[in-house]
């Protein structure tokens, strides 16, 4: 007989071995709870922040009475008194060149209307309140306008509105928009993918279906799997030194004939970006591609297929939901990084919309930087709600490329 | 009655031996195959069955550090010559693998595909047809062709795996264990098909299961490691089916086939 056979625990112990597992198992699985909490507390906390800023009260006073301009109140004038007022006003040279920005008479009353505000009644913010504040104590902050600014009206105040995402931006954070930055992220986004994901791609096939795994292969492996890990600064050096400066005639955009650029353009940015994702695109996409079942492969050399065939019809189309997953992480990290943009030249002011790879630009997270430097509290709320728009925008951009794997999924 | 006959050969190898890196997996193996037979090769675990019969038309060439040394000879043409393209052996020597893997893509294109990419010019819907005939899977598919391969069953879709090899007219047809995974029934249906097949096609299976090898088999070459501890797989004892289950000259065979062993 085996001499072991009696070493198990059995009745009572074999009940209480139980229960103590039974006891490690749930004390696990509380640690893990714990952690998930953790990690949706974290969210909970930053989402608050965020929309704690962007509503609430704000006190702001006019600095030139409205009825210096007209008896009417301000809400019931036309697109052609307000374009009256302006004009009569503004001096003539602030007028032409804002009709020659964009002729006066095509501009929406609204516009107009934010024009009179901005440019002739001027608006000055006291004091703005978080939204917590404005809920709970909406009396003591009343109490305090009245005491401290007898002037100023109170109003709550959504500081993410429609104006804000479709006005440029502005000195005055009342007037600001992210228009601008929105264009700017989306063109830079866009270069950074259709220059990483193709490349990203084509090496990843190389590493995994050509190279040998000699040492040259394996440094290079080695030195892809580092450079995600280098810090996004570095990559902003390496992009003012190769794009900016070196490549300046490509990237101004000289060699094709524009001439008011210099090399702190979209295109520099967004190649900036596009090196600055490649390793993770490779990663992914090699992982991609790793996990093409090997019998695939056979079936297709079997049948007499060259590896390009092999790769072309067959490992690619089901790698590709992997590869872009990896695209979709690449566009979260392009579209929040602040670094490299800075170093590469990103301009915080600009009222135009970029018009293409050569323009000069800013991007939402360089504003948002630029917004929360500064001392007036108004710019604070202004930084929060581009925040949301950066956080929707990164949103609906994930969720665009998520359809877009779902759809290229295998219904096989 | 075929005594008479000189037979032909459709694949001959010379001192053929298969290395990986340092490690020889397989050594000096002589063969003569005999065109339109089946020839089996059984032997225990980890003898070198697969390798010998992926040198044939080398599929061991994928995997990196491998290569070979003799010769395989086909119609007197080394297939391991410098002027041979590995993808045209391919072509000539199908292949179907142990576990079913049709492609991901309807059936009538898992057998198109094949033929496309090797730039087939006639008409494609009667090659899908005559090649699912040949396979014996027509009548069970003749109504579904867009559908997923996918969606058959394991005997199916390895019948499909023939399908799709005989499309490509090859002369050759190896089976890497075809009927491993599939259940009895699906491996008598395999084992009657080889029975069709071997009278267009030279036919070289890999078995684990010696009842298969003794049913459908002519030929048999018995693999064994060396006794000198290298770890290197050879052929011990080749000849007709029949001779090797009854009347084995090599000891070892004997213990093998009659279940002494291993």
């Amino acid at each position: 007989m085996n001499s072991n056979h009696n070493h198990y625990p059995e009745g009572e112990s074999l009940r209480r071995a139980l229960a103590t597992r039974y006891r490690n198992a749930s004390i696990g699985r509380v640690l893990f709870f714990s952690a998930l909490v953790i990690a949706i507390l974290s969210l909970v906390a930053l989402l608050y922040n965020v929309i704690d800023g962007a509503f609430g009260y704000v006190a702001f006073e006019y600095k030139n009475d409205p009825t210096e301009f007209t008896s009417k109140p301000l809400d019931d004038l036309t697109k052609e008194e307000l374009l009256a007022i302006l004009k009569a006003n503004l001096s003539s040279g602030a007028y032409t060149k804002l009709d020659n920005e964009k002729p006066m008479e095509k501009r929406s009353r609204s516009v107009l209307y934010t024009l009179l505000l901005e440019r002739l009644i001027q608006i000055d913010t006291k004091q703005t309140w978080s939204l917590t504040d404005s809920i709970f104590r909406s009396g003591e902050i009343k109490a305090e306008v009245a005491q401290k600014y007898p002037e100023a009206k109170l109003e709550f105040r959504s500081w993410l509105t429609p104006v804000f995402l479709t006005t440029p931006m502005s000195s005055k954070a009342e007037f600001a928009g992210v228009r601008t930055a929105i264009f700017g992220s989306l063109w830079m986004v866009g270069i950074a993918i259709l220059f990483a994901l193709p490349i990203g791609t084509g090496a990843a096939i190389y590493l995994q279906e050509y190279a040998n795994k000699n040492f040259l292969n394996r440094v290079i492996q080695t030195n892809i799997n580092n450079l995600a890990g280098v810090p996004s600064i570095v990559y902003g050096m390496l992009g003012l030194a190769i794009f900016v400066r070196t490549l300046e005639p490509l990237t101004s955009g000289s060699i094709f004939g524009v001439t008011d650029a210099n090399g702190r353009t979209i295109l520099s940015a967004g190649l900036t970006m596009g090196i600055l994702v490649l390793p993770l695109i490779i990663i992914n996409a090699q992982e991609a591609i790793k996990a093409v079942p090997d019998s695939l492969r056979q079936a297709a050399f079997g049948v007499g297929a060259t590896r390009w065939q092999a790769v072309w019809h067959h490992v690619l189309p089901n790698a590709l939901p992997g590869i872009l997953t990896g695209s979709i992480l690449a566009v979260s990290r392009a579209i929040g990084e602040t670094a490299p943009l800075i170093v590469v030249g990103a301009s915080t002011f600009i009222s135009l919309d970029p018009d293409g790879p050569f323009s000069k630009f800013t991007a939402l997270p360089i504003q948002i930087y630029q917004w929360t430097t500064r001392a007036q509290p108004e710019f604070h709320s202004i930084a929060a709600s581009a925040i949301i728009v950066l956080l929707v925008l990164l949103l609906t951009l994930n969720a665009t490329a998520v359809l877009l794997r779902n759809r290229v999924q295998r219904r096989y | 009655m075929e005594t008479n006959e000189i037979p032909q050969y459709s694949i001959e190898t010379k001192d053929l031996s298969i290395f990986y890196g340092t490690f020889k997996a397989v050594s000096d193996v002589n063969l003569l195959i005999e065109k339109q037979k089946i020839t089996a090769i059984i032997g225990p675990s980890g003898c070198g069955k697969s390798t010998l019969l992926r040198a044939f038309n080398r599929m061991n060439d994928f995997v990196p550090s491998s290569y070979v040394t003799g010769k395989v000879l086909m119609g007197g043409q080394n297939m391991y010559g410098a002027n041979i393209d590995p993808v045209e052996v391919r072509r000539k020597i199908g292949m179907v693998f142990q576990k079913p893997n049709p492609f991901p893509k309807s059936i009538y294109e898992n057998i198109a595909w094949g033929a496309r990419i090797n730039g087939f010019k006639g008409n494609m819907d009667e090659l899908v047809e005559q090649s699912l005939r040949g396979a014996a899977l027509w009548e069970e598919v003749k109504d579904v062709l867009q559908k997923s391969a996918y969606e058959l069953s394991g005997g199916q879709q390895q019948r499909l795996c023939i399908a799709r090899t005989i499309a490509i007219q090859p002369d050759i047809i190896l089976m890497d264990e075809p009927a491993s995974a599939l259940d009895p029934i699906s491996t008598l249906r395999i084992e009657e098909l080889m029975q069709e097949l071997k009278k267009n096609y030279t036919i070289i299976i890999v078995t684990h299961n010696m009842q298969q090898a003794a049913r459908v088999s002519d030929y048999t070459a018995m693999m064994m490691l060396e006794k000198d501890g290298s770890r290197s797989g050879t052929v011990i004892e080749f000849s007709e089916t029949k001779k090797i289950f009854t009347n084995p000259k090599d000891k070892r065979t004997e213990d093998y086939v009659t279940g002494r062993f291993g």
